[in-house]
């Protein structure tokens, strides 16, 4: 078992895990760490699939401004246990079932499918043909320099509404 | 030949005083009303007088024929709006024209005082062009546009009190009944276009010149045809069955009464079997249910007319009597006798009704018999107009009914067709005639006054009503010497004059047999003795005798020695009972037909079909798509979750979807 | 040299697009039921780094770029809104918020 193997299905399990820890908990806080766990798990793996730019973003933006975020709005409204009212008897029913369907589905098919079988390459823990950044923002810059900026004016957006949406009547 | 070409100004008229009267004349003073209805019927009047002179003139061998336009084509089937004139005809014009003319001036006194005064004249106005297109029509479908016309128009005016129950049932009931006889008329004319290919009457009796007499035991086809348009004349003619409608369609305004219901729409079924007199000729069967119709409804009906208390009622049945001896004298043989009669009893129940009208007036609306008395020396004109025509339709030798009746009883007697029993029916119907109108001509005029004298003002009516009632008094005593020769021995003056109508298309071999009654003086000696001879023989025969016999029962009973009458009622009180409630005819026919047409009605037709079934489908519908709106609806139960989990599925699907072709692919 | 299969990633994304999708569907509080949806979007990015990886080209980084940025604009937004309701609603339920009902 070589190591990339062993940090493969380490992350992978603790990457379940945080998700699993995230639905079962139940109190938001506690879904919130849950959240990051998984994400940094999920930046090792970039890590090992040679997207180191990806993993930094992942770590810096991510888990480090939107998941504080999200701590902050639990922390500030004071989000307590659930409680348990249960209108929707389609989402009591159907829920289990559906995600664990899509699940299995998508996962068995991912499984069984041609690219699937293609052995990511990279020498080490850590792919020596890793991806290298100054490409990376190349073909941001040039290629996909319209979706750059248009993403730009989404967060202008999203400061405006959040701007809105957080002033309290006036 | 102006009027000859432009027949259709005869019809004209009276329609354009219709339409205005009845479009304009809600607001028209009396007398605009009144010269509107009245002139367009005497200039109507004044047309056939002139076509008269101009028919004199042309050569009247053959049927004159005017085509106008085309009204309906389709595949084979033409029928024209095409108008004939010939001696009979000219005779239904007359007596058409001329009696309506009359009774419109007399409808300017008898309705001054009514509501609705401009309907009645534009109604009246619109019968007689109906009327008028019915006696014009060159073919069986014109001719039932007037037939039914003359039906609606009949409808309209018994109802024309519209606010009373019992004149819109009255209404009703003429209506339904005339139209199961239509039904059969209907069927009559289509299966004579399917026979003749044609429903013009030039066209269909050459065709039938040249067939065969049919035998009297089987249904031909001509005795099919005959059968059914006879079905409708029963309707139209009130003959028994389907007379029930006359005595409750007096509901109506006398002068409708007068007019309709005694000269003129219900003579429409006797002058339809005249028309079609080359078919009836050669479908014996035919002929002989006609005469045996017309002989039993004369006497059925006599024998209702005897107990009526309501003076229009006795004449209501009396018309339905005289009718049945207008079909006994065509069922025999004797058109002419039946047109002759179809004359004079137009004059004279014409007169009876108007008068008895102009006794109502003067009685303030009373009708009943029983409350009046004495009236003779108070209304004069009226008494002695009334009395003339009680005459007249008594058969008393001298006036008109005699020599109509007596003419459709010797042919009954001795006629081809002659029939013993139906002779008998007529004799004793014409016996019971006498007493019963002598009966009400002596409970109405003569005697003490039986209603108090200080309530009621009895006055005489004005002189627009009394003048038409001294013409018709003419009429009905000057009338019928048209046939005075018939009775020595000479040529009838109207037969002669009607002669190439009904010689026309004769069957062969009964031309000669045909000619008799005319011929018959000259078969024994001497002029002269055979003359004088005759004279006795007519002037004592049966007929004569049952209407003297009438007379005088009718003085016994109700002038000499009133009780006897009440005595004789309790003796016979059940046969009484019987036939003063009418037979119970009324209550059979409601018990039998129209109860189980009713139920059937309400709760086949009404419960089941239509609420159950339509309803039900239509209903169901609509609530089907309410409920599965409904259903739908709740999709948006507005909780979030549930929108997750739709949203989920959705995904779920698509997901499915695009791997299952992927795979397939 | 990294032996791992690429389809072991894709499993994993598959298995936590699963789970974000349950929590999608059971969780009753508003902000808890965000993070279900990140996760879903983590999920993706993965799927999208595996087949940058595999078919050698970059572009797939580049959408996992875009994903995390429009991810965060959302996050703010969305967050907002979530502030925005539970001081109206005064609850933090979703089952709450169920004002446009029929």
């Amino acid at each position: 078992m070589s190591v990339p193997f062993i940090l493969f299905f380490t992350c992978s399990a603790i990457a379940v895990l945080g998700a699993l820890l995230l639905i079962i908990a139940r109190e938001p806080i506690h879904s919130a760490l849950a959240l990051i766990l998984v994400m940094v798990s999920l930046a090792v793996l970039y890590l090992l699939l040679g997207a180191e730019f990806i993993a930094a973003v992942q770590i810096i933006v991510y888990a480090g401004a939107v998941m504080v975020l999200f701590v902050f709005v639990i922390m500030l409204l004071n989000a307590g246990v659930e409680q348990r009212t249960n209108y929707s008897k389609l989402a009591k029913f159907a829920g289990v079932p559906l995600g664990l369907f899509l699940l299995l589905e998508v996962g068995h098919w991912m499984w069984r499918s041609a690219i699937g079988s293609t052995i990511a390459n990279g020498p080490g823990a850590l792919s020596q043909t890793s991806i290298s950044t100054p490409d990376l923002s190349k073909l941001l810059f040039h290629d996909y320099l319209f979706p750059f900026e248009a993403t730009s004016i989404l967060i202008l957006i999203a400061i405006l509404g959040a701007l809105v949406l957080a002033k309290r009547g006036e | 030949m102006f009027i000859l070409t432009h027949l259709w100004i005869i019809l004209a008229l009276p329609l354009l005083g219709a339409a205005l009267n009845g479009l304009l004349g809600r607001n028209w003073p009396k007398t605009a009303v009144n010269s509107v209805g009245v002139g367009s019927v005497a200039l109507s009047f004044l047309c056939v007088l002139e076509l008269i002179r101009e028919f004199l003139q042309i050569d009247a061998s053959h049927l004159w024929f005017q085509r106008y336009f085309n009204w309906i084509s389709v595949g084979h089937f033409t029928v024209d709006f095409a108008l004939s004139v010939d001696q009979l005809t000219i005779v239904m014009l007359l007596v058409v024209t001329f009696v309506s003319l009359l009774v419109h001036i007399y409808s300017i006194g008898y309705m001054a005082h009514e509501g609705g005064y401009y309907r009645f004249f534009s109604y009246l106005n619109l019968f007689v062009f109906f009327m008028l297109t019915l006696v014009l029509a060159a073919n069986l479908v014109l001719m039932f546009v007037g037939w039914e016309g003359v039906g609606l128009c009949s409808y309209l005016l018994i109802g024309f009190w519209f606010l009373k129950k019992t004149a819109t049932d009255a209404g009703k009931k003429a209506f339904i009944t005339t139209r199961i006889g239509d039904f059969g008329f209907t069927i009559g004319i289509l299966l004579a276009f399917w026979t003749f290919n044609s429903v013009d009457f030039g066209t269909i009796f050459s065709q039938v010149a040249s067939r065969q007499v049919e035998s009297v035991t089987s249904i031909g086809t001509l005795t099919a045809i005959c059968l059914l348009l006879f079905a409708g004349a029963v309707g139209k003619s009130a003959q028994l069955p389907l007379y029930v409608w006359l005595p409750d369609a007096m509901e109506g305004p006398t002068p409708v009464s007068a007019l309709i219901h005694a000269a003129t729409m219900v003579t429409a079924g006797v002058y339809m079997v005249a028309r079609m007199h080359p078919l009836f000729s050669r479908a014996p069967l035919a002929m002989f249910v006609v005469a045996l119709v017309g002989a039993v409804t004369a006497f059925y009906s006599a024998t209702i007319g005897l107990l009526q208390t309501d003076i229009k009622k006795v004449l209501a049945y009396s018309t339905v009597s005289q009718l049945g001896y207008m079909f006994l004298g065509c069922g025999v043989g004797a058109y002419a006798a039946g047109i002759f009669h179809l004359m004079t009893h137009a004059f004279f129940k014409g007169l009876l009704f108007l008068a008895a009208g102009s006794v109502i007036h003067a009685m303030n609306g009373e009708q009943d018999m029983r409350k009046m008395g004495g009236l003779r020396r108070k209304i004069p004109v009226t008494y002695w107009t009334m009395f003339a025509a009680t005459l007249a339709i008594a058969g008393i030798p001298g006036f008109a009914g005699y020599f109509s009746k007596d003419e459709i009883l010797e042919a009954a007697s001795k006629g081809p067709q002659a029939n013993f029993w139906l002779w008998l029916l007529g004799l004793v119907g014409a016996g019971l005639t006498s007493f019963y109108m002598f009966r009400l001509v002596f409970l109405t005029f003569f005697g003490k006054p039986r209603y108090d004298e200080k309530k009621v003002h009895v006055h005489e009516s004005p002189r627009n009503m009394t003048v038409p009632l001294m013409i018709l008094a003419i009429g009905s005593v000057a009338g019928g010497w048209f046939a005075a020769p018939h009775l020595v021995g000479g040529t009838d003056y109207f037969e002669s004059w009607l002669h190439p109508v009904f010689a026309s298309y004769q069957v062969p071999a009964q031309v000669t047999q045909q000619e008799l009654p005319a011929g018959e003086g000259e078969e024994n000696g001497g002029v002269q003795s055979s003359q004088g001879m005759e004279l006795l023989r007519a002037l004592t025969g049966p007929p004569v005798i049952a209407a003297v016999l009438g007379l005088l029962f009718a003085w016994w009973f109700y002038i000499r020695k009133p009780d006897a009458a009440k005595r004789a009622m309790q003796k016979m009180r059940g046969l009484y009972t019987l036939i003063h409630n009418k037979y119970y005819v009324d209550e059979i026919y409601n018990a039998l037909f129209i109860q189980p047409l009713l139920w059937i009605s309400t709760n086949v037709l009404w419960h089941t079909m239509d609420e159950k079934m339509i309803d039900g489908t239509v209903n169901g519908i609509a609530h089907i798509s309410r409920e599965t709106g409904g259903q739908v609806r709740e999709l948006q139960s507005g909780n979030a979750r549930s929108y997750a989990t739709w949203v989920v599925i959705g995904a779920v699907g698509f997901t499915v979807l695009l791997i299952g072709l992927w795979m397939v692919r | 040299m990294n032996v791992v299969p690429i389809s072991y990633y894709l499993v994993l994304s598959a298995v936590l697009f699963g789970m974000g999708a349950i929590g999608f569907i059971f969780k009753r509080n508003i902000i808890t039921i965000y993070m279900a949806i990140e996760l879903m979007l983590n999920a993706v990015n993965l799927a999208f780094v595996s087949f940058a990886r595999a078919h050698n080209q970059l572009d797939g980084l580049v959408f996992v770029f875009f994903v995390i940025v429009v991810a965060a604009a959302e996050a703010a937004v969305g967050l907002a809104i979530v502030i925005t309701i539970a001081n109206n609603r005064r609850s933090l339920n979703v089952e709450d918020v169920n004002l446009l009902k029929f």
